[in-house]
This record gives structure tokens, C-alpha cells and sequence, in this order.
């Protein structure tokens, strides 16, 4: 059970990602020219129950199932790296419509072509991995 | 409920069901971040020997594989016993837009136009492709996460440098779809 929980909710989330069209290279098209509200509204309303669940996670001191109070890492203050690196991301994602997580459910949905943008993300996070020490951080 | 699950979803259940695959990783003491299973799988091809950056006990981020395969097997389920067959409903205003980009309108997920074997393999298709996948591949590792680490989990705990790893995702995807894709398409 404790392996399989990870899958069902891998499924859980592959289903909600083509279901809800986020995983759709024509509605992140729509969402980068401001024309529909459908990611907007998926995105926020994610966040804003994500906040609240966080915030209750953190008020109640909820545990996890192992019994260890659910913690949460702060993310390294030093800032180039997420304004250098997301504007990357996001031409990607732009050309794509694909982000990490859907350029493998569409793999599932049928779309076999996928594989190879997921040979270019797995090329591109080994080339950061190889000149990281050189970049901007 | 069967037909329920088979329609498009209303965007404030979409995003209901994002923020309980966050909350329920949480209560199994994980955390939601796609793209860190990009290194992982490096790792698992054997960059660890080469590199410092990938020299890291991969087992410890096993679950998110296991949250991978079933991310997959999701799609596929998606694709098959819960397809639904209608066509997508895309804003006019982006068929005409995708239109001037010779990229037409079929009503399914992805444009067949692009997203088959014949162009993938073309060259301008291989740059696209693999070009595409190496930024996103590039960029969320470079900036720490990508759109379920950062803006999903990082905006949740009100972290600053997701803010900016967010406006960073949006600018960059405002240059690729107003100033590139014209040159590109």
C-alpha cells in the first residue's frame, strides 16, 4: 500500500491534468495571449486553497501518516536564479504547451511524440547539472 | 459519476483536485515538485558518475517515480476509458491567432499539425521539440522548480523566490508566444 498510494495518486493527477485541458498545447497558447480565463481560474483556485491548506497544516501542527509534523523547507533567498532560469522555462513551455508533468501524461494520452521533448528535458536538466558552477545563481 | 469524470472539468474544480494532490503528497511527507524526477531519471542513466550535481541517494526521491508512472498511466486512462470525444472548446480570438501561425484548429488536445511523428523527426520539428524540451528542462532545474513546485507549492507556503520564479515563467512565455513563434511557425 505504502508504494502504491504514489501511483493511484500520479493517476489522480494525470486524469485532472487532461481533464481540466491544462495538459492542452492550445490552452497554454490561450492562457500566454490573455484570450480565456480557464488557466487563470485553474491556477489560482489551486493557490488559494493551497494557501489556506497550508497555513491549517502549519495552525494545526497536522502530522503525516508516519506521525512526523508536516514541515516545510523555505526556498533559498538568492533570486538570478529563479528570473534567469523561469524565463528559460517558460519559453519552453511556451513552444511545448508542456511543462514536466504533462509532457508525460500526454505521453500516456497517446501522444508519443512526446518522448522526445522529454529527451530534451532530460538533455537539458543534465547541461545545467554539467555547467551549474558557471551560471549566475 | 462515470460521465461526470468524462467531461472537461470547470476550472474551479480543476484547481479544487490540483490543491488535493498537493495537500494529499503533504500527508504522506512528500512534497509536490514535478521536475525534480528529470534528475532522478539522469541519475538512474548514470550521470551520478560524471557529475556532482546528480551525486545524490536517488532512492529518497523513489515515490515521485512511482507518482510519475502513475501520471502516465493517468494520461493513458484519460486517452482511453474516460475519453470524451467532443472537441476542445478554444477561444475564438486564439483560433484566429493560431490560425495566422498556420497552426489550424482540430478541436483535440494537442494541434495534430505539430504533434506528429513526420514533423517531430523534420528537421525544423527536432529543434522544436528537442529545443523546447531542453529550456524546459534547463530552466526548471536552473530556477529550482517548475509549475507544481513553485507555483503550486511554493506560492502555497508564501515563498518569495517562487514569485519570482512564477514571473519568470510568464515572461518567458509571453516572448516564446508573441515575438517567437512568429519567426518560428
Amino acid at each position: 500500500m505504502k508504494v502504491i498510494r504514489f501511483v493511484i495518486t500520479g493517476i489522480i493527477f494525470g486524469i485532472i491534468m487532461v481533464k481540466s485541458e491544462a495538459a492542452s498545447w492550445y490552452r497554454i497558447q490561450e492562457m500566454f495571449r490573455f484570450q480565456s480565463f480557464q488557466m487563470y481560474g485553474i491556477i489560482g483556485t489551486a493557490i488559494i486553497l493551497g494557501m489556506i491548506s497550508v497555513y491549517l497544516i502549519k495552525k494545526f501542527q497536522v502530522k503525516d501518516t508516519q506521525g512526523h509534523p508536516i514541515s516545510f523547507q523555505n526556498k533559498d533567498k538568492r533570486w538570478p536564479k529563479y528570473i534567469i532560469g523561469g524565463v528559460i522555462f517558460g519559453l519552453g513551455w511556451a513552444l511545448t504547451g508542456a511543462c514536466p508533468g504533462p509532457m508525460f501524461i500526454n505521453l500516456g494520452y497517446g501522444y508519443s511524440s512526446f518522448l522526445i521533448i522529454i529527451l530534451g528535458a532530460l538533455l537539458g536538466t543534465y547541461v545545467y547539472g554539467l555547467i551549474r558552477q558557471y551560471l549566475p545563481h | 459519476m462515470f460521465e461526470f469524470i468524462k467531461q472537461p472539468w470547470p476550472w474551479y474544480i480543476s484547481g479544487t483536485a490540483i490543491a488535493f494532490i498537493m495537500v494529499l503528497l503533504l500527508y504522506f511527507g512528500k512534497s509536490f515538485g514535478f521536475s525534480s524526477n528529470l534528475r532522478t531519471i539522469c541519475i538512474l542513466a548514470g550521470a551520478g558518475k560524471s557529475n556532482n550535481f546528480f551525486d545524490f541517494d536517488w532512492k529518497t526521491q523513489r515515490w515521485n517515480l512511482l507518482f510519475l508512472l502513475g501520471a502516465v498511466a493517468g494520461g493513458f486512462m484519460a486517452g482511453t476509458i474516460l475519453k470524451n470525444d467532443a472537441p476542445l472548446q478554444l477561444s475564438t480570438a486564439t483560433i484566429t491567432d493560431l490560425k495566422a501561425l498556420h497552426i489550424p484548429f482540430d478541436g483535440r488536445l494537442n494541434p495534430s499539425a505539430i504533434f506528429n511523428w513526420h514533423f517531430a523527426l523534420s528537421l525544423k520539428g527536432v529543434m522544436i521539440f528537442l529545443g523546447g524540451g531542453f529550456l524546459v528542462g534547463f530552466g526548471s532545474r536552473y530556477a529550482g522548480g517548475c509549475t507544481s513546485g513553485h507555483a503550486i507549492s511554493g506560492l502555497s507556503n508564501l515563498q518569495l523566490p517562487s514569485l519570482w520564479a512564477v514571473i519568470g515563467f510568464f515572461v518567458g512565455g509571453l516572448i516564446m508566444t508573441h515575438w517567437l513563434l512568429p519567426l518560428i511557425f
